[in-house]
Formats: C-alpha cells, sequence, structure tokens
C-alpha cells in the first residue's frame, strides 16, 4: 500500500438522505444531450429535429474543437432543440424508441491499434467527450496531450456516492479503459483512492495509486493534483471520472457506446434514496414521482455544493452521478438574524447549534435559502479554514474581480477550479456567489488563450 | 409581523427607481432586510444551501460582547463622579449607575443618529444596501472617549470618522483605517484639552479635585499609579467610558473568541508584544516608569480595550493568518513604547493601532509575496528539470 496524503483542512458536512445501497432499475422514454454542462463547448449540430438517431450517433461536435463529437445516448428521435437567450442551445432531446440499436465501432483489442487510431475512435464514438482538462475543466483538444492523467475514483461531497458501487462488477471494461488512455498518452496516470476503496478498484493495473485521507475537499481533483504534481502556467492536465471509464473501456471491449451509468437519488426529501441504474441524460421524473415529499423542492443534478438545479422533469447532467433533493427556502423568516438557531447549519458558533454540533455529528437540516444578502467582504481568515490548497482565496476572489489576469496568475488560478470554492461560499458571510466569480475569472483566462 | 410584512409589500413599488421615494430605496430595504432575512434563494447553479450566518448575526453578535463593557463603564462614570464628592460610602448602586447611564446615553444616541444617517445617505448614493458595520462603530465611539466630551464634538468626530475614516475610500470593507478610532484621533488633536490632562475624566468634579487616569500619573513620573492592582482589574479608575474595567472587557473576549467572530491570532500577539516591550524595559529600568512591572501595561489605559475590540476589527488589520500574527505583535510593542518614551501622550494604544492599520496591507502584500514567488520557483524548477 503507497503512503496516504492526508488533507487536514476541509469540512464535511452531514446531510440527511443518503443513498442505501441497494441498485434499483428504472424505465424512461426521454433523454437529453445538454452541451452547457460541458464547459467551453459551441455546440455545432449534425442532426434535425425528427432525425432517427442510434445508440452512438453523432449529434453534434464541439466548434471549437471540431474532432470531437457528441453522440446520442439512445436509439430513436431526435424530438426538440430547445434553446435559450441568444439561440444558445441548452438541451437536444431524444425520444427512445426502445431498442438497442448501436453504431458499430468495431471491437479491437488496445494492442492492436495505434496511438492515433485510439484518439480517432475516441472522438468519433463520442466517449472523449468524457476526458476533462486542468486548468479550465473543459473537454481537452483532440491532439492534445497532457503532463499526467488523474482518475477520479471517489467523491467526498456531500452525500456523494459510493464509487465502489458504482463499478461493482465493471473491472474488466475499466482496465482496458486505464490501458487506452495510458497507449494514447504514454504518460502516467494516477488513480485516487480513499480508505473506502475496495479491492476490486485497489487491484487495478497500469496506475499508480495514491490514497487520500481527510475532509472534503480532498476528493476534489485539483487538492489531489496540488498533491501530485501542482499545476504551473502552461501545463496541461486531464481527469476522468472512473465510472466513465468503463464506457471507454466497453468502446473497446464491445465496439459500441455503452450508454448506462448508476445514479445515486440523494437528499433530505427524498422518501427512499438510493442507486438507480439509468441512461446517460436521462430525465429524472420517473426517478423522483412518488418518491419525494410534498413540499416547495429543489432538484439538483450533481451534489448540493456545486451541482446544477433542475426542474423536476428536467434532464441529469453529462458528468453527474448523482441527483439531489433539498427543500426550497424562498421563505421569510422575521427577526431571523437574532434566533437562537439550535436547528440552523453554521459552522460559526454564533448560532446555539454551533454548541451541540460539537458533540455530535448528526445530520443537519438544509434549504437554498441564502440567509441573507450580498455585503461588502468584513470577515477574513474564514474561507483558509475550508481551503486545503496552498491558496489565498480571498486575494484570489479578489483578483477575479477586478479581472487583474497577471493577479490572478500569479496567485494560482490554473490550480484551482470553482468547484473547490464551494465550501468557502457557503460560509461566506458576505453572501456573494463565490464560485461564480472564479469560474468567471477561469473565463476569461481562458478566452484570452492562457 | 404579518402587519409589518404587508407594510413592506404594500410600499415596495414607491421606492422602485424612477418613484418619487427613490431616494429612501436603501433605508427601505436597511428596515426590511432587519425586520425580515429575506427570502432569497440560491442561485441554479453553485452551493445550494449557506450557513446560517450573515453580517447582521456577525455584528450583533460584537454588539453583544461590548455591553459588559459598556454597563461597567455606565457605572464607573457614576462611581468616579461619587468618589470625588466623597460619597461613595453614602451613594446606592443604581444611584451611581442611573448617573452614569444619563451621561453616556446622550453619546451613544448622538453618535448612532449621526453615524447611521450618513451610512445611509451614502449607501443611498452608490445605490447599495446598507452594510452594519457602524452598528459597531458607533457603540464604539462613545466609549473610547472621556466621560465629559461635549456632544457638539462628538458629532464633529463622527462625521470625521465616518466620512474621511470609511467612505471616502469606498464604505464597509474598503477602509484601511479602523474608523472609531479615526474619530477619536480627530478629538484627540482637535481638542486636546478636552481629551486629556487630568480635568476631563470625571463627570461634574467638585472645584480643587483632579482626576488624571493611572497612565497620566505614570506620565508625570509617579512610581506606581495610586490605584491598587485590584481596583484596574475591576475597573475603578477613571478613564475613557469603556476602557476601565479588564473583566468586563475579558468577558467580551471570550464572547469573541468562542464564536470566532475577533482574530484569537490578533488579541494573543498584542498581548505578547506588549508583555515583550515591556520587559526589554523593565530589563532597562532607567526611570520609574520603564521600571514598573510589565503586566500593567496591560490594566492601564486602552490596552486591553484596543486589544480586544479595536485592532481585531477584520477589515483594518492584516488579512492573512501570518500577517496577523505580525500586525498584533508590533502593536504591542508600539503602544508599550509610545506610553513610555514619548513626552507628550499618556495613551500610546489608539496611535498604534492606526499606526498598525496603515502598515497592515504592507504586511500581507509580503505575506502573499512568499506565496506567488513560492509558485514562481516551483514554475522554474520545472521547467528546468524539463
Amino acid at each position: 500500500m503507497s503512503k496516504v496524503i492526508k488533507i487536514p483542512k476541509g469540512l464535511d458536512i452531514h446531510l440527511y438522505g443518503e443513498a442505501s445501497k441497494e441498485v434499483k432499475q428504472t424505465s424512461e422514454s426521454s433523454f437529453a444531450l445538454k452541451p452547457l454542462d460541458c464547459t467551453g463547448v459551441t455546440p455545432k449540430l449534425l442532426v434535425d429535429v425528427g432525425d432517427k438517431v442510434q445508440i452512438g450517433s453523432p449529434v453534434f461536435y464541439i466548434k471549437q474543437n471540431p474532432k470531437v463529437k457528441f453522440v446520442s445516448p439512445v436509439a430513436g428521435e431526435i424530438t426538440e432543440v430547445k434553446r435559450g437567450a441568444k439561440r444558445v442551445i441548452e438541451e437536444i432531446r431524444i425520444k427512445s424508441d426502445g431498442s438497442d440499436n448501436s453504431v458499430d465501432f468495431g471491437k479491437q483489442s488496445i494492442a492492436e491499434l495505434t496511438a492515433e487510431q485510439i484518439r480517432e475512435k475516441m472522438w468519433e464514438s463520442g466517449v472523449w467527450t468524457l476526458l476533462r482538462q486542468r486548468p479550465y475543466d473543459i473537454i481537452p483538444d483532440a491532439d492534445a496531450t497532457p503532463e499526467y492523467i488523474i482518475i477520479k475514483g471517489f467523491d467526498s461531497a456531500p452525500l456523494a456516492p459510493d464509487y465502489n458501487l458504482l463499478v461493482k462488477g465493471e473491472k474488466a471494461a475499466i482496465q482496458v479503459g486505464i490501458d487506452a488512455l495510458k497507449k494514447l498518452t504514454s504518460k502516467t496516470l494516477y488513480l485516487s483512492m480513499n480508505k473506502e476503496t475496495d479491492e476490486e478498484i485497489a487491484s487495478l493495473q497500469n496506475v499508480e495509486k495514491k490514497t487520500f485521507t481527510g475532509r472534503h475537499p480532498y476528493g476534489n481533483v485539483s487538492v489531489q493534483a496540488e498533491k501530485i504534481s501542482p499545476i504551473n502556467k502552461g501545463m496541461r492536465i486531464w481527469y476522468v471520472n472512473l465510472q466513465d471509464l468503463i464506457v471507454i473501456g466497453r468502446l473497446f471491449l464491445d465496439g459500441k457506446y455503452y450508454n448506462k451509468k448508476i445514479v445515486a437519488l440523494t437528499g433530505e426529501e427524498v422518501k427512499n434514496p438510493c442507486y438507480y441504474e439509468v441512461i446517460r441524460g436521462t430525465n429524472i421524473a420517473t426517478l423522483v414521482s412518488g418518491n419525494v415529499t410534498d413540499k416547495n423542492l429543489r432538484y439538483i443534478s450533481g451534489n448540493v455544493l456545486t451541482g446544477m438545479r433542475i426542474e423536476k422533469d428536467g434532464y441529469l447532467g453529462y458528468y453527474d452521478n448523482q441527483i439531489t433533493v433539498i427543500e426550497e427556502g424562498n421563505y421569510k423568516e422575521g427577526l431571523g438574524w437574532m434566533m437562537p438557531g439550535l436547528k440552523k447549519f453554521s459552522i460559526s458558533k454564533t448560532f446555539l447549534r454551533g454548541f451541540t454540533a460539537f458533540c455530535s455529528k448528526k445530520p443537519v437540516h438544509i434549504d437554498s435559502n441564502m440567509h441573507g444578502s450580498q455585503r461588502a467582504y468584513i470577515f477574513t481568515g474564514d474561507f483558509e479554514k475550508v481551503m486545503p490548497m496552498d491558496i489565498y482565496p480571498m486575494q484570489l476572489i479578489k483578483a477575479c474581480l477586478a479581472k487583474d489576469i497577471d493577479r490572478m496568475e500569479e496567485l494560482g488560478i490554473y490550480e484551482v477550479d470553482a468547484e473547490d470554492f464551494a465550501l468557502c461560499e457557503v460560509i461566506d458571510v458576505s453572501k456573494t456567489d463565490v464560485q461564480d466569480i472564479i469560474r468567471q475569472g477561469l473565463n476569461l483566462m481562458r478566452e484570452q488563450g492562457l | 409581523m404579518n402587519f409589518v410584512e404587508k407594510f413592506f409589500e404594500q410600499n415596495r413599488e414607491k421606492v422602485a427607481k424612477g418613484q418619487k421615494l427613490h431616494w429612501l430605496a436603501s433605508t427601505f430595504e436597511a428596515f426590511e432586510s432587519f425586520s425580515f432575512v429575506s427570502n432569497k434563494t440560491a442561485k441554479a447553479r453553485g452551493a445550494h444551501f449557506r450557513d446560517a450566518i450573515d453580517s447582521k448575526r456577525a455584528i450583533i453578535v460584537v454588539v453583544i460582547a461590548l455591553i459588559p463593557a459598556l454597563l461597567f463603564g455606565m457605572y464607573n462614570v457614576g462611581w468616579q463622579h461619587f468618589n470625588s464628592l466623597g460619597q461613595v460610602a453614602s451613594v446606592g448602586f443604581w444611584e451611581m449607575f442611573w448617573y452614569g447611564f444619563l451621561k453616556v446615553l446622550p453619546m451613544i444616541i448622538v453618535s448612532y443618529v449621526v453615524g447611521l444617517f450618513i451610512e445611509f445617505m451614502f449607501a443611498q448614493i452608490r445605490e447599495e444596501e446598507v452594510n452594519e458595520g457602524y452598528l459597531v462603530t458607533g457603540l464604539l465611539i462613545p466609549m473610547i472617549v472621556p466621560p465629559t466630551t461635549p456632544l457638539w464634538q462628538l458629532v464633529l468626530a463622527v462625521i470625521f470618522g465616518t466620512v474621511i475614516g470609511k467612505e471616502v475610500f469606498g464604505g464597509t470593507g474598503m477602509n484601511f483605517m479602523n474608523p472609531a478610532l479615526v474619530a477619536r484621533a480627530f478629538l484627540f488633536f482637535a481638542y486636546p484639552s478636552q481629551m486629556s490632562g487630568d480635568m476631563v475624566w470625571i463627570c461634574d468634579m467638585p472645584d480643587g479635585v483632579t482626576g488624571a487616569t493611572p497612565l497620566g500619573e505614570m506620565l508625570a513620573g509617579a512610581v506606581l499609579p495610586m490605584a491598587s492592582v485590584c481596583d484596574m482589574i475591576c475597573g475603578f479608575i477613571p478613564g475613557s467610558v469603556g476602557e476601565t474595567s479588564l473583566i468586563a472587557i475579558l468577558i467580551g473576549a471570550c464572547i469573541l473568541l468562542f464564536t470566532g467572530i475577533a482574530s484569537w491570532r490578533i488579541m494573543l500577539s498584542i498581548f505578547c508584544g506588549g508583555a515583550v516591550m515591556g520587559i526589554i524595559f523593565n530589563l532597562i529600568g532607567a526611570n520609574e516608569y520603564m521600571q514598573m512591572p510589565f503586566w500593567y501595561h496591560f490594566l492601564l489605559g486602552g490596552f486591553a480595550f484596543g486589544a480586544v475590540f479595536m485592532a481585531t476589527d477584520p477589515v483594518t488589520a492584516a488579512h492573512t493568518n501570518c500577517g496577523k500574527y505580525i500586525y498584533g505583535f508590533l502593536i504591542g510593542i508600539m503602544a508599550v513604547l509610545i506610553r513610555v518614551v514619548n513626552p507628550a501622550y499618556p495613551e500610546g494604544m489608539m496611535l498604534a493601532i492606526l499606526l498598525m492599520n496603515v502598515f497592515a496591507p504592507l504586511i500581507d502584500y509580503y505575506v502573499v509575496n512568499a506565496n506567488i514567488n513560492r509558485r514562481k520557483k516551483r514554475m522554474v524548477s520545472a521547467t528546468n528539470t524539463k
């Protein structure tokens, strides 16, 4: 066993509604690809409404990265292209015909393919889009090679799914996926693990294993990358989710686009939180109907820290393997800032729960209320408590607000992503949208071509 | 609360942009958010829940932490008055407190009314919501001036402190000097005869009696202050309204430290700095003042009050954790240095904090630069190994 890397700073938030370890099946006929889930992707459609598609048929390619295609997760018919402001494509909806007609990409073993052939196959079959690059959290350029690759082998966010369960029985496919990436890049692959990682994952070959322990965000790629080899200016690394490696592996094993994934349905307002085997891009209506409370609810694709709010008949995010349902907090609270706050979530001890939280790890109720409105930054030193990286969070946030590119670079913008600031956003007394600020900073850097 | 909610709902239109009463928009929002925590919810993308703390909650904790020192200050104003008349034994507790209450309350009212008016005005000019920071500043100002300060001087000081000390730099969160101390420094230099000496610390003294603060006595060359250590710890000494009682200040310090609102790094390092400088003077021992036991400095004047409530203002202190140690330590050193060595001012805490307020950004600059240089060095070594 390799040396354990400790990440002592951070914050584990215990919530109600952890998924029980059973995987249920479900059937749904409506699916969608959402280009906005992928940073920096401008889609160029290859299909029209009414076109018939198979599993693996190309639906659009990326304007900035034209070799890379997104493919349909199901066989059926394109029913709608939903556009938002400025005619931005938000969703490409596909109605399944229930069949499993697939495009045949050809079974091939990694050994008989060249790196270039692997690359091409990954562009054509859409699995290239499962890779992501840091900095900027974008899909890597089609011809690029990273310094190294991290395989995200666990998730530390609140109510995060158990990766052991997500990939159970798929060891062979994952191994092929690893071999493919290894041959493709001939760089080191790192597999991040924590103490719960089981033997099935830990016995994978051809990767360097790194075991982490600590508190959230110790599962974040940036935090792990800093410990492995920090991202300097000009450096590019890739990461891929362990579950997504199955898709890459099965492409070579079966010659088809593997369209299934396991997601965790979690959150306090879910009656029976558990895992579901779904098809990528599924509508969540059948998953949640009848399984949630009658309150005013917020449905989140992803976790409560970084996820995206969707409608109750919205679609699962492209990279998400978790759905969280919490209460919508659109209520007013008379003199709320004066109340003792026995049940309120707060890491400060200005509320009574701060006292009781000392002695128990009891989960806490949360809702989406902001508990205040935006103010100037007054307090200092809070963000540092939940930021495990060698970064000055407040200074970096201010540099992003000032759009000061040199300063952002100096303070390490390349090493971070918006998700690393999620805890800062949660505890921020001034109620600013910290993740948005960082994201805009990163977007600015990207547009400058840095 | 229903009718209050209704009131806000019905009148929201009237303060909207372009309406006649738009000049009251910030005021309206301030009172509404005072009455109700708003129903705003988190954005569609990002963290979907937030910590229950907001700046109102944080600010109110500081105000609560100030209350013990304030209440004792009121009582002490009465005690000092009756003591100078020689009537301490015959006058009851409540009578003394009531006397002090009537002296201090007008100062608090004046400070809040004038200061909040300026805050609301500037918030409206900027079309922003009103920041709560002045609730602390407004209470601090009457607590750090002598109880005999004329109200008109207080008005001028509050205006100077909030406008020059804060608003011209962009308001709460943007200022680099503590506005309450700027207000006090204004009084100190503009009206020195009402801010120092031995005639200002006790209200309505009879003719022929003087009441110097222990610090004043030391500067005048006393071997040790006349008051006993016990009196200095409890606070039965002449001084500014809130600064005399170490016990009351420590209660406030406990509240601030336990809730995590104030930085323990700053408080601790100020006392360390003061102790180090005091011990150095003890070792030199050139005059009586230098020979005074170093820990007397903590009991005298505004040292403890400044360390707990003034220097810990997070906006004007150093922002980095490492910088906070340096900032606090230097305040401790400077405060004792100014007290003992300079011949003009008995009190060094105010000047020490203001001085370090000015230097805090410089301290931060070097701390953050160390991080930047680490990153640059790493990059150079990475390219060299390639």
